[in-house]
């Protein structure tokens, strides 16, 4: 890249005290716009000024998640070409008044945005935000350099599968010779863990152990995520009734600092089958 | 380890779905980052086994040249056997 500016939004982050953090995961369907609301609301519940940047311009699911979609009047679109101000795009959550969305303007868009817009856009949003989370698309291409153009953290979503994994590895060798993401941490989505325990699904600590990234926190598969999607209302907005619920609150405590440690999550089972599983499951080494 | 993985290392139970995973993994992802294909490195070491015979005679069939991961660094691997040492006609 020829840009001089290739980091003129790291000085303005740093100056704004503001965290820019791209969500990424090469393959598609792993859970990153799931985690951006959640987190997202996480966040903001921990009193945090948070915005979430809705990048991925082809097929946005951000506002829709967030059960924001009918209250877009402007998007990123216009904030870059003078249509409106900042503030006339954001749209704030309805119930947790600390969480922000930027949306993602019209497919079109994917045409002329350009990395140069975003570092332009995240400069902007640095001045009101503790925050900010990147959904980035799925794939490699001018899309996903865009939104990581735009961060200087990533977190890089994985599932527990063979092809989630490879893809993964191939964004975390991209987002190190990208230049201004400084730290890379690792998400393991929709992990099942009876899967896990008769073997038939990789472990945590194989992914680990194959991507030698550090481990920023687990989520299970829950079926709640799916009923939250259909309501329009992330998990993290309630009480932490569900696995997943919790589990985002938890990594939002660690995104910001705090010594929380990460459970180990082995299936939960009653009665006899339960204690030899317990028992079977003890760590001797 | 856990108990349950010993015991499935004990019984020689390896063979299950996740161990599979791991091990395609391990493989593709040496490709992958070192962007070589596999007959890329049959030609290689073809090529590094012709420059050793000068010397050495080597088991051809045993021979083979791989790539291993270890963290995120990748190191080229050969393994050579020796049937016996040249005598150099000098």
């Amino acid at each position: 890249m020829s840009s001089p500016n290739l980091g003129s939004h790291i000085d303005a982050l740093k100056a704004n005290n503001c965290r820019s953090i791209v969500l990424c995961s090469g393959k598609g369907g792993v859970g990153k716009t799931t985690l951006t609301a959640n987190l997202g609301v996480a966040l903001a519940k921990l009193n945090k000024k948070t915005c979430v940047v809705d990048a991925d311009y082809g097929l946005r699911n951000l506002d829709l998640l967030l059960g924001l979609e009918s209250r877009i009047v402007f998007t990123a679109q216009e904030v870059i070409s003078g249509g409106c101000r900042l503030e006339q795009a954001l749209v704030r959550h309805k119930h947790e008044t600390n969480l922000m969305l930027m949306p993602a303007g019209n497919p079109r868009m994917l045409d002329w945005f350009s990395s140069e817009h975003m570092r332009t856009l995240i400069t902007l949003l640095s001045e009101s935000f503790d925050f900010i989370l990147i959904d980035a698309p799925a794939g490699v291409e001018d899309g996903f350099k865009n939104a990581v153009a735009g961060a200087s953290e990533a977190i890089l979503v994985v599932n527990p599968e063979i092809s989630s994994v490879r893809d993964a590895d191939r964004v975390a060798g991209l987002l190190a010779s990208q230049g201004t993401i400084d730290t890379i941490q690792l998400l393991v989505n929709r992990v099942r863990p009876r899967m896990v325990e008769k073997l038939d699904m990789l472990s945590i600590e194989d992914v680990l152990d194959i991507l030698a990234i550090p481990l920023l926190g687990v989520v299970q598969e829950d079926e709640q995520v799916i009923i939250a999607a259909n309501l329009g209302e992330p998990l993290a907005l309630g009480k932490p009734k569900s696995p997943a619920a919790f589990a985002y609150g938890n990594i939002a405590r660690r995104i910001q600092g705090e010594d929380i440690p990460i459970p180990d999550i082995n299936a939960k089972h009653g009665g006899f089958v339960g204690r030899l599983g317990e028992f079977l499951s003890t760590k001797i080494i | 380890m856990t108990i349950r993985e010993l015991l499935d290392r004990l019984s020689g139970n390896r063979n299950t779905s996740a161990n599979s995973a791991c091990s395609r993994l391990r493989v593709v992802l040496a490709h992958d980052r070192s962007d070589l294909s596999p007959a890329l490195l049959d030609q290689m070491r073809l090529e590094i086994m012709e420059v050793v015979s000068k010397y050495l005679e080597l088991d051809y069939i045993g021979s083979e040249l791989t790539l291993e991961t270890e963290e995120r660094s990748t190191a080229l691997v050969a393994n050579l056997p020796i049937r016996c040492v040249r005598k150099l006609s000098r």
